[in-house]
This record gives structure tokens, sequence and C-alpha cells, in this order.
């Protein structure tokens, strides 16, 4: 929480970095149009407030912020804000999607991992987490198409819906969960290594605390140990880590919105870029970092429930 | 002298050196294997790989030799993340060193600045940059430096508050040393290792940041990239799956090497995990 006015420095800093930036929309729109005049385009950044000097631009610029107003977008022909809210849901399903199966299969095979170490299944999944963690999303999302949705067709290639087909209710949210399935992995798998190994290692610590010591000699049984002893202890790290990587998965979503032609924000920042939108741009910077300290938020609550001694206020 | 015998004994490790060496070579040797230019037409385009063949991993839909854009890829992925890597290094340990050496307002600024940093997610980040720097190859490996320093600062400012009461430091102050003298000749090198042990993790971060850059055609367009040959294939995909599948198999072999030796060398310099 503490760092919002540095964050609001640095994107003040990245909006006097994009002055610099090569070709602005202007540009790309006269592109777009198969070039035009000088003078056209002068009437074109009159009318997007692209004159002036970069300082006023830079104050016109902070004003808005402050009052959440993220500009307008030319490309788009619509408020930057809108564009952006009409993208957020397919990126905020699929970020909770892979989140939440990278966070359970993780924990579930550190568990598993940690229960007999260096035998076998521990080192079989070792050895899956090293693979997964070495294996680049993209790429593993484009396997994952040839042989799921080209050779079995199983799976549709891309997309939220199926485009055309009319369904609402439960039958659109099927839908949308069969199109989320492919991407979730693909993006959750290198995450799901790094929570295994974290939730393994975890595990291994706490199981050597002397509570757990006086759990068997109570006679409990190991599963019991582990359920009710050192799984909410060694969860602690777990959660810490979702806070942590809550902006590396939003970077990780560009790439796979990419691949899998799914309307969110990551695919906008791809396509902001290509067509100079800079507005835009600058817009899911603000609204990647809101969600980021709101990821984090969460987590501190979470944190506060799992371990009564931290609360939340201190 | 234990540790590299620790390091040598693991088979692991040893697997990772394997491969890193052979990734090393190929891209040392890539002029001399493939002397034509790997982006320039070689032959009839989408012909499958042949190992009997002129085209050992085939041609991709330009055809252009997908074996020559390999060897001449790894030069670039290597040569990319091995300086963006230090780079990143080089930001972070100065930042770390300063804030946990100094402690105090130093330490505030510093540390939110960091925190700033990790909260924009890094490959938008990237993204801004690339847009305003350009993407011709020196200006990406720069901006994927500068994306990827904080995880390093904040270790190594871990490292600095636990050495900077030592008895050593503590002489060194006696002695008249001056500040920057303790922080780099004193303190850092007793902070290094698990620094560098790090710079694997951000290696094998660098090289995923680049190739999906290139994947997204954002990189360096004059250059052979396994990412950019992925997001070639990509439009071959549904017939000649391989012109994706092989840059990708190189990229996933790089960072397996990589983050192979890192846990390797980082088993072999900690001695608290040795034994277990």
């Amino acid at each position: 929480m503490s760092s919002i006015p540095t964050l609001l420095i640095l994107l003040a800093g990245l909006f006097i970095l994009l002055q610099f930036a090569p070709g602005d929309t202007v540009d790309a729109l006269m592109a777009q149009m198969g070039g035009g005049d000088p003078a056209q385009a002068a009437e074109l950044r009159r009318f997007y407030g692209l004159e002036g000097s970069a300082a006023v631009r830079l104050l016109d610029y902070l004003w808005r912020l402050v009052r959440l107003d993220l500009g307008f977008s030319a490309i788009y022909n619509k408020p930057v804000a809108t564009v952006i809210l009409e993208r957020l849901p397919a990126t905020l399903m699929l970020m909770l999607s892979a989140l939440s199966f990278a966070f359970f299969a993780g924990m579930l095979l550190g568990i598993v991992s940690a229960q007999r170490v260096n035998g076998w299944a521990d080192t079989l999944i070792s050895l899956l987490g090293l693979l997964f963690y070495a294996t680049p999303s993209f790429w593993l999302g484009l396997m994952s198409i040839v042989v799921f949705s080209i050779w079995l067709a199983w799976l549709p290639p891309g997309g939220l819906y199926e485009i055309g087909s009319g369904a609402t209710g439960i039958w659109l949210v099927l839908d949308i969960a069969r199109h989320l399935i492919q991407p979730t992995i693909t993006l959750a798998l290198i995450f799901l290594a790094i929570y295994l190994r974290i939730m393994r290692a975890s595990m291994l610590e706490v199981s050597t605390l002397d509570f757990v010591r006086t759990a068997r000699a109570k006679g409990l049984s190991r599963g019991e140990i582990v359920r009710r002893h050192v799984l909410r202890n060694a969860l602690l790290p777990m959660v810490t880590l979702i806070g942590l990587q809550a902006g590396t998965m939003l970077g990780g979503s560009v790439v796979i919105e990419s691949v899998f032609s799914l309307p969110g924000i990551g695919r906008l920042a791809y396509e902001s870029v290509v067509q100079r939108d800079l507005n835009t741009l600058l817009g899911i910077v603000f609204v990647s970092a809101v969600l980021v300290i709101c990821v984090n938020f969460v987590v501190d609550l979470i944190y506060a429930r799992l371990d009564p001694r931290i609360s939340a206020g201190a | 002298m234990k540790a590299l015998k620790h390091f040598l004994m693991s088979p692991a490790a040893m697997l990772g050196l394997v491969l890193l060496v052979v990734i090393v070579g190929l891209a040392l040797f890539a002029d001399v294997l493939y002397p034509r230019d790997p982006l320039g037409l070689a032959g009839r385009p989408l012909q499958w790989p042949n190992p009997a063949g002129r085209f050992l991993l085939g041609t991709d839909a330009s055809g252009r030799d997908i074996a020559a854009q390999i060897a001449h890829g790894a030069r670039t992925t290597l040569l990319m993340g091995i300086v963006s890597t230090l780079i990143a290094i080089a930001i972070g340990i100065v930042i770390g060193a300063l804030a946990g050496f100094y402690g105090g307002l130093t330490d505030d600024v510093l540390m939110r600045l960091t925190e700033a940093f990790q909260t924009l997610p890094n490959f938008i980040l990237l993204l801004v940059l690339v847009v305003v720097v350009g993407s011709n190859m020196t200006a990406v490996t720069i901006a994927i430096g500068v994306v990827s320093w904080p995880a390093v600062a904040r270790l190594t400012r871990a490292e600095f508050l636990t050495l900077r009461n030592r008895e050593f430091v503590q002489a060194c102050r006696t002695l008249g040393l001056t500040n920057r003298w303790i922080i780099f000749r004193e303190v850092l090198p007793n902070a290094l290792a698990p620094i560098i042990v790090y710079g694997s993790v951000v290696m094998a971060t660098a090289i995923l940041l680049e190739s999906a850059l290139a994947f997204l055609d954002l990189s360096d367009p004059n250059i052979a990239s396994w990412g950019n040959l992925i997001g070639q294939g990509r439009k071959v995909l549904r017939s000649e799956w391989y012109v994706s599948a092989i840059p990708g198999v190189a990229i996933l072999l790089t960072i397996l090497s990589v983050s192979l030796v890192g846990q390797g060398l980082n088993d072999a310099l900690n001695p608290r995990l040795r034994n277990r």
C-alpha cells in the first residue's frame, strides 16, 4: 500500500518516456488511412489532445489519472477506461483459473512429494516440475493446439466462446469453460512448478518442528498430522507467493491471450503496442498495477486468517 | 574444492553442464557450421526434417534452413540472456547494497522504488520500453535487464543487512576505510554466492522474456531468433507443426540446462542443504 505514491511517480516517468517514443497515435492513424497531408495530422493531434508541450500534457495526464480518467483511445474511438473494462473479464477469468489450478495442483504435488523424500514419486514430480519450469508457455500453447485442437479435435483452438452459437445461461458458462481449459493449463504450468517446489520445501521445513513431534507423540495418524498441523503452517509461504507472482502472471497472459486469441487486456496491450495507441498502453499499465495491489491486499487478509499471530493492522 | 567436487558428483548438475556446453558450442561455431546467412533463402519452403537430406531440420515457410536458424539463434539467445542478466544483476546489486548498507531513508526510498517496479508486471513494462527505445537487439537486451533487477536488489539487500554489522565490517570502519571500499571490496564478495546462484533464475526468465517478445514479432526482425521462428511457424501450424516445435525444444533445453546448473551450484555452495 505504501508504494502507491511511488507507483504514481513511476507512471509519470513512463508517461515522460513515452513522449520520446518514435511515432504517436496520429502517425499510426495516418498510416492506416494511407497517408495524408501535415495539416490533417495537426488537426488530428489537436482533436486527440496531443499538442502542447510535454510538461503541460504530463500535468494534464496526472490530473486526469487522479479522477480515474484514463484518456481517449484514438484507435478504438472510445475512452480508454471503457476499452479496458470490456477486456478485463476475460483476463480476470484466465488469471483466476490459472492461479487456482497452479496453487491447488502445486499444493497436492508438493504434499505427495514431501511424504517420501527421494522416493520414486518425489523424483518423478521434481522432474516434471523442472520440465514445466523450462517450457515457454506460448510454445506449449501452440503444441497443445496441435494435439488437442487439430489432431484430436477435442478442444477449441481459440476465442472465448463459440461465435454464433447463441448459447445463453449455463450453456454459455460451459462453453466459456471449455474455451479456457487450454489457456489456463498452459499459463499455469510454470507457476505450478514454482508452487510445488515451495510446497515441498515448506512441508519438509514444518515437519521438523516441535509441535509436529508433539502431535506424533499424542498418537495422531500420519494423515491427521499432515492435514491438521503441518498443512496450515506450510501454506504460509505459498500464499506469499501468490502476491509475488500476480504481476508475472498478468505479464504471461499477454502471450497466452495472443496465442489463444482471447479478448483480454494482455492482448489489448500487444495490440496497442503495434498500433502505437500509447494512451491505452499506459492505461493498461495503470490497471494492471492496481490489480496487483488488490491481489496483494487479499493475500494479506488470507495471511491473517491462516496465522492469527499476524493481524491485518500490524 | 569440496563444493566443486559436490557439483561434479551430482548427476542433474552434470547433465545441465553438458547441455549448456553443447548449446554454447553451437552458438560459438554457428558461423563455421552454417556460414551462409541463416535468414536467406536456402531451398524449397516447408521441407520436413530429414537427417539424410540437405536440411537436417527442414525449412520454414520462407524456405530458410531451420537448423541454421537454430544454431545462429543459440548465439542470439545466449548473448541477450547473458548480457541482460549482467545488467539486471549490476542494477540490483547497486540498489540492494546501498539500501542494505546505509539503511534509514536511503533504504526506504530505494525499497519503495523496488516495490513499485515489482507491482508493474514485467512483461507489460517491457512492452512499454520496447515502444520507447525501439526493437533492435541492443535496446531489447537493455530493456530486459531494466525490468529484471528488483528480485536481485531484494536478495542483495537481505545479504547486506545480515553482514553490515559483522565484526570484519566494524574492523574496516575502525581502519578508516571509505564506505565505497567496504561495500564493494569487503561486504559484496561475502554476499556474492547467493546472488550468482540467483543469476541462473534471472537468466532463465530473461530468455523466456526475449523469446516471448520475438514470438510476438516485437524483437529485432533482422537476426535469427528462436522465438521469432516459433511465431513464423504459427502460420503453418495446422500441417507443418515442426517449424514451431523445433525452436521450442531448443528454448526448453537451454532453460533446463541453465536451471540445472544453477540448482547444482546452489546445492554445492549451500552447506546447510548439502546433507539433505
